[in-house]
């Protein structure tokens, strides 16, 4: 096998240059694939921040990125109420790398902080360093989004929303209404990212709740990846292949606020002639519900600061914590979304 | 010429097909407030902005090059124009969105200039020339839009993808208006034969007198330009600015509408007729996953099933089999197999495009 010696340099040039090519849009798939499930999920919620003084605690913090509106938010949130608690906080972004994630746990390991929380950009590849991070004796906190290790000692809690009991809360309000008795309701449904937690949990705690009810069909279900172009894209065709909808039932509030556009382009009242309800309660998704363009919203709180500094103080001090803590969040139609707008920060 | 046609095509018609037989009203269109209403209008509507962007591509890659910025460059696009609407003192006045498009367009060839400056005058491999933009570039737009989703209420730029003239969304007026004159300009004027030459020997090209640097310079900035025109319509069509989301991936479907379009990725003679094809049948395909209701979980099959089949078809070994077998045969051809666009069979561009 001679090939070198039979190729010409120019040729060689060439196929060089379509391997590199190969090479780097193959990296890019790959990379679509690795990042497509790590968006606007989340979950998290408010409590009264302890003002209690005392000996000061250093708490080193890891996130994720600032991918959206939501994560900013949840950044914002840690960093306030970690002053108000008077909690020294070591933070560090991780822009959406599990290295630079394991890099950070490893300097807060050296730094000898006293206590670790972070939201893992992944949920696999996590013993090692929570090992380490147990040898020394620091205890972890996980925030919004959980490790798949079989090890439960690993962390102390994790602390984030749960996606099924949001998904059951949209389908209980559904339940509730008074159409739903009357007779058949056809709903579609926009998912999130396919594969992704909260999709998933949304879904089933949604399709398990009105299971209930018969006259309560979900007719089409397609993905919206979260965004408000998928949401507009998705609605556009549901609407056109299915003639009679009822209720839209969204993942989160972008695909809602898309959703909203491809239902008034089709002349149809989005929140009348078609009742929407979404997940997350941002303030562009409030405003849509104080207007009237969506009817219910479950909230996915992203300010979890208050809760994670109260759980950080417990567990400094020794107490017990239990391992699973849900982040408080509430629900809105459209008469408190008229009352929480002009407050709401993000 | 007939072959380049039939080429590009035909998958196109068979996926049409393939609704016509299996979602009723499919092809039905009404007037819906002034504006043509159909799943017809929504794929030439949703698949401008890809279009457009892989317009450009083509002239790019026809130069032996490839733009990988252009996503990015559709986010920072929409990003700059919403956040200055949105930061000016009357976000709905007419002049604030025209200030904005003028930014973002600005800046667009700006970038595109960046894209043409590394690769023709420092020489660096285009492809990383624009990756450098492309991952640094997402990062620009989501400075300007503080990470957040900029929401605007302007009814001019509502109107570039709200907007219809005669009934047809603006959106696509655009967009074939842009082909129609880079059609003209490169069939109709020597252009499309100095771009091709450029493509296929730089140096001969030059020796013969053609300023490629010049060109493929161009060319690039034609890229960002048509991206940028494609972020805006992107964002106008949400009425909001997503630097995170915002023609994320969108530079692999470009490439992908030039190549079942027929245009070899090693640069030379490119189709524009197949480039308009080849992005359709990438929209038709997401709408056609959306109508036939097939789910979530399977749609990425189905999509990479339907690529891999038109890119084998167009495969010069296939064609080769296929012509070989035929020969025995009486001359019954069955209409679809394609002929490769060039004489010689330089390469197989579907392992890199399947993405």
């Amino acid at each position: 096998m001679r090939w070198t010696t039979e190729s010409t340099p120019r040729s060689t040039f060439r196929r060089r240059g379509v391997r590199l090519a190969a090479a780097a849009v193959l990296a890019l798939t790959l990379a679509a694939c690795g990042n497509g499930g790590a968006d606007a999920g989340g979950g998290s919620a408010p409590a009264d921040a302890g003002d209690s003084g005392g000996e000061s605690i250093v708490m080193g913090f890891s996130q994720v990125g600032a991918e959206s509106g939501w994560r900013t938010a949840n950044t914002k949130s840690v960093q306030e109420s970690a002053e108000e608690a008077g909690i020294e906080l070591q933070f560090s972004d991780a822009q959406q790398k599990q290295e630079n994630q394991i890099k950070a746990i490893r300097n807060f390991i050296q730094q000898q902080v006293d206590v670790i929380a972070f939201s893992p950009v992944v949920e696999s590849g996590w013993d090692p360093v929570l090992q380490e991070a147990k040898r020394a004796g620091i205890p972890v906190i996980l925030t919004d989004r959980a490790v798949d290790s079989a090890d439960t000692s690993l962390y102390a809690t994790f602390l984030g929303s749960d996606f099924i009991e949001e998904g059951k809360k949209a389908g209980q309000w559904l339940l509730e209404q008074p159409e739903s008795s009357a007779g058949p309701v056809n709903i579609v449904e926009l998912q999130g990212t396919t594969g992704s937690a909260p999709a998933i949990d949304r879904q089933e705690g949604f399709a398990e709740v009105i299971a209930a009810n018969p006259n309560l069909k979900v007719v089409a279900s397609q993905t919206g990846d979260f965004t408000r172009s998928g949401g507009k894209q998705v609605m556009e065709a549901f609407l056109k292949s299915n003639p009679d909808i009822d209720v839209l039932y969204a993942h989160n509030d972008d695909m809602g606020l898309g959703a909203i556009e491809a239902i008034e382009a089709a002349g149809k009242v989005p929140g009348q002639d078609i009742k929407i309800i979404t997940v997350d309660a941002v303030k562009d998704g409030m405003q849509a519900l104080a207007d009237g363009k969506i009817n219910y919203i479950v909230e996915c709180n992203p300010l979890l600061g208050p809760q994670l500094m109260d759980l950080a103080k417990k567990v400094v001090a020794g107490e017990q914590i239990p391992p699973r803590v849900v982040t408080e969040e509430t629900t809105f139609d459209q008469a408190a979304a008229k009352e929480a707008l002009p407050t709401r920060q993000y | 010429m007939r072959e380049l046609w039939r080429k590009p095509f035909w998958p196109l018609v068979v996926l049409l097909l393939l609704n016509l037989a299996l979602a009723p009203g499919f092809f039905a269109v009404r007037v819906q407030d002034g504006r043509l209403y159909g799943s017809v209008i929504d794929i030439l509507h949703n698949g401008a902005p890809v279009a457009l962007m892989a317009l450009g591509m083509t002239l790019v890659i026809a130069t032996r090059g490839i733009d990988l910025s252009v996503g990015a460059i559709v986010a920072i696009a929409g990003a700059t124009t919403c956040a200055w609407i949105a930061a000016s003192p009357d976000p709905t006045s007419p002049g604030a969105a025209l200030e904005g498009i003028g930014i973002a367009l600005g800046l667009s060839v700006a970038l595109g200039a960046w894209n043409g400056f590394l690769v023709s005058v420092l020489g660096i491999q285009p492809i990383i020339a624009t990756l450098v933009l492309m991952t640094a570039g997402r990062g620009l737009a989501q400075l300007i839009t503080d990470g957040q989703i900029v929401t605007v209420n302007n009814p001019l730029f509502s109107d570039i993808a709200g907007g219809e003239l005669l009934a047809v969304p603006l959106t696509v007026v655009v967009a074939a208006a842009v082909y129609a004159l880079v059609a003209l300009a490169t069939r109709a004027t020597a252009l499309g034969t100095l771009v091709e030459a450029v493509g296929i020997n730089p140096a001969a090209s030059r020796l013969a007198g053609v300023r490629a640097r010049v060109l493929i310079w161009t060319v690039y900035v034609f890229s960002a330009l048509c991206a940028g025109v494609a972020g805006l319509m992107i964002s106008s069509n949400i009425n909001a600015a997503d630097a995170n989301r915002a023609g994320l991936w969108l530079e692999l479907d470009a490439i992908l509408a030039v190549v079942i379009g027929g245009t070899s990725l090693a640069g030379g003679r490119f189709s524009i007729v197949g480039t308009l094809f080849g992005a359709l049948t990438i929209q038709t395909l997401n709408t056609t996953v959306l109508t036939l209701g097939i789910p979530p979980d399977v749609s990425l099959v189905f999509k990479a099933v339907v690529v891999i089949a038109v890119c084998l078809m167009q495969s010069p070994r296939t064609y080769e089999l296929l012509a070989g077998r035929r020969r025995k045969r009486p001359p019954a051809a069955p209409p679809g197999e394609a002929t490769p666009p060039e004489p010689r069979p330089v390469e197989r561009p579907v392992e890199r495009s399947t993405s």
